[in-house]
């Protein structure tokens, strides 16, 4: 009780004595080990039951993306950059890859744009599956944590075919993908989705329509719109809040002016809708994939050839696609060398993690896994 | 390698791309603001340079007049020839429904010292945290990784680095990767 000892000790470091110098608010340390919070810790002091000061501290699996990015070639930097989120690393690439091709003056085989879709849609069911089944099992629900982890299986098997590994993929380089699909990929990608969506609308009988979820969601955790707006957050907790904005509808990125798809806007605000969006983005994803199957060219080159070590200008870009967190953004300077000047990465995780302590102040301690689970929140890739 | 066979690098030009809106925000920059410096105009992208004492006026003039909302990047870049670092904030905007393809870079520099003393930088420029709120978070990562410190923020601590990091801020161009 170093801090009762020497009340006015300010050596202390913030949230390293439990208990602080007024008696009735203690701080509460959740994480880094905590498994309800993910790779990150966050210093709550409670009054009783509620929260009444949130202070998130992440950092625990920085990696140094950035600065790793500015040693090595446009090239080599594919395979590390995708490692901030494993489970979405078409995603990451994406707006690295519109990025390069911005500033080395790429244009894309037709075929290419096409299995990007596919590929990042793909990418983001596999990302949304392993979330809902975190999610599922914070708030007790074991079913949820293994149908999905189940379910999830499916969608990788099609992106090994597709790309040779499981996760990790590095299927994107500038120019075009990898790769082309193996001969019969397009009937199996199609049957393997439909059955999928199948599967996902049993999740709304387990879990979406399942009282006990919705007593301990709806309500909880509010960010009204001009917050929400406000606070620059993006992606699902923007969308659950009332404002229509996905960059695949605002900002359309390669094919996906030309498909057929919708974006799903709740007003409430609440954890339950944040929670429900990510589910009804998985049904578009499973209807972008079938329309880009059908509008594919059946043949054709997957990407053109660079010459060994291209130099960007000297200029910038900024590109940003929709990612499964929301928008993912990339900065990327280029001083005329074989390697980016600077390269900031800007992930809808990190974006909303602000939104944390604006919803957990002045909520129950109870209530913190539903709340921050459902801000799509991916430690790894805020730390970078 | 063996499906790529197309050779062939086409460059593409943008410049019949840029849209009036696109003029239009830029001039109604240039003109309110005569010491601004507008870096370029791309098709939804627009790169306005300023200097550090005028950013909370041009930055409250693209909030009220021009409807950009929220920040969706804050990027610190270092130049040491020039002995300044260069902090991009990337602007966009959510209410108005036809800014919501554009990104606005608002940049400005800031004098670089050569040793910095960690915590201890006079590498001051002011905070647009409240312009923007957004931003909160994003300066504070700007500050440990560049060592800008931002006036006017009310938390300039750490967010991702080890509270006891003592090298110096990492994405300086003089901290290097050891054997890189």
């Amino acid at each position: 009780m170093t801090s009762q000892a020497n009340p006015k000790n300010k050596e202390i470091l913030p949230g390293l004595q439990l208990e602080t110098v007024d008696d009735k608010i203690m701080t509460l340390n959740v994480g880094p080990q905590h498994p309800g919070s993910g790779h990150m810790r966050i210093i709550l002091k409670i009054d009783g039951d509620y929260i009444v000061h949130c202070d998130p501290d992440p950092g625990y699996v920085h990696r140094g993306e950035e600065k790793m990015a500015e040693y090595r070639n446009y090239i080599t930097n594919i395979p590390h950059l995708e490692r901030p989120v494993i489970h979405d690393s078409c995603n990451i690439l994406y707006p690295y890859c519109l990025g390069v091709e911005e500033l080395l003056g790429l244009e894309v085989p037709e075929r290419a744009k096409y299995l990007r879709v596919i590929a990042s849609e793909l990418n983001r069911c596999v990302y949304t599956q392993y979330w809902l089944a975190i999610y599922g099992i914070f708030l007790g629900h074991s079913t949820m944590f293994m149908w999905p982890m189940g379910d999830r299986e499916l969608v990788i098997d099609l992106l090994e075919k597709m790309t040779g590994a499981r996760v990790t993929h590095s299927y994107f380089v500038p120019g075009g993908v990898r790769n082309d699909t193996p001969p019969n990929f397009e009937d199996v990608c199609l049957r393997q989705v439909n059955y999928f969506e199948k599967r996902l609308k049993e999740y709304a009988d387990i879990f979406y329509d399942n009282p006990i979820l919705i007593s301990r969601t709806k309500d909880t955790g509010i960010l009204s719109r001009e917050d929400a707006i406000k606070l620059g957050t993006t992606g699902s907790v923007l969308r659950a809040s009332g404002v229509d904005f996905d960059i695949r509808k605002k900002e359309p990125y390669d094919v996906y002016e030309e498909l057929d798809f919708q974006t799903n806007v709740l007003k409430e605000g609440d954890s339950y809708a944040r929670s429900k969006i990510p589910w009804l983005d998985m049904f578009e994803s499973c209807r972008i994939i079938r329309d880009a199957l059908q509008k594919m060219p059946k043949s054709g080159s997957v990407r053109i050839k660079l010459k060994p070590n291209p130099k960007g200008g000297d200029t910038e870009v900024y590109r940003r696609v929709e990612s499964g967190r929301g928008s993912l953004g990339m900065h990327i300077v280029s001083r005329g060398k074989p390697q980016p000047y600077r390269l900031k990465i800007s992930v809808g995780s990190f974006r909303n993690l602000i939104a944390m302590p604006h919803l957990l102040t002045g909520e129950m301690l109870g209530n913190m896994p539903a709340v921050y689970w459902s801000l799509n929140y991916w430690p790894v890739e805020a730390d970078r | 390698m063996s499906s790529a066979d197309s050779t062939e690098i086409v460059k593409t030009d943008d410049s019949a791309l840029i849209s009036d809106l696109d003029k239009s925000l830029s001039d109604s920059i240039s003109k309110k603001f005569s010491n601004v410096e507008i870096a370029y105009v791309k098709p939804n992208r627009i790169r306005v340079n300023v200097k550090k004492e005028e950013i909370i006026d041009v930055a409250s003039f693209i909030r009220d007049e021009l409807h950009f909302d929220h920040a969706e990047s804050v990027g610190g870049v270092d130049y040491p020839e020039d002995k300044q670092i260069e902090v991009v904030y990337h602007l966009g905007s959510y209410t108005d429904p036809s800014l919501s393809k554009h990104i606005l870079a608002l940049a400005t520099r800031a004098t670089r010292e050569d040793n910095p003393r960690p915590g201890n930088d006079s590498t001051i420029l002011p905070s647009l945290r409240d312009v923007f709120p957004s931003v909160s978070f994003h300066e504070r990562e700007c500050f440990e990784m560049l060592g800008v410190y931002f006036d006017g923020h009310p938390d300039n601590r750490r967010l991702l680095l080890p509270e006891d990091w003592a090298d110096i801020p990492p994405l300086r161009k003089d901290f290097r990767i050891k054997g890189r």
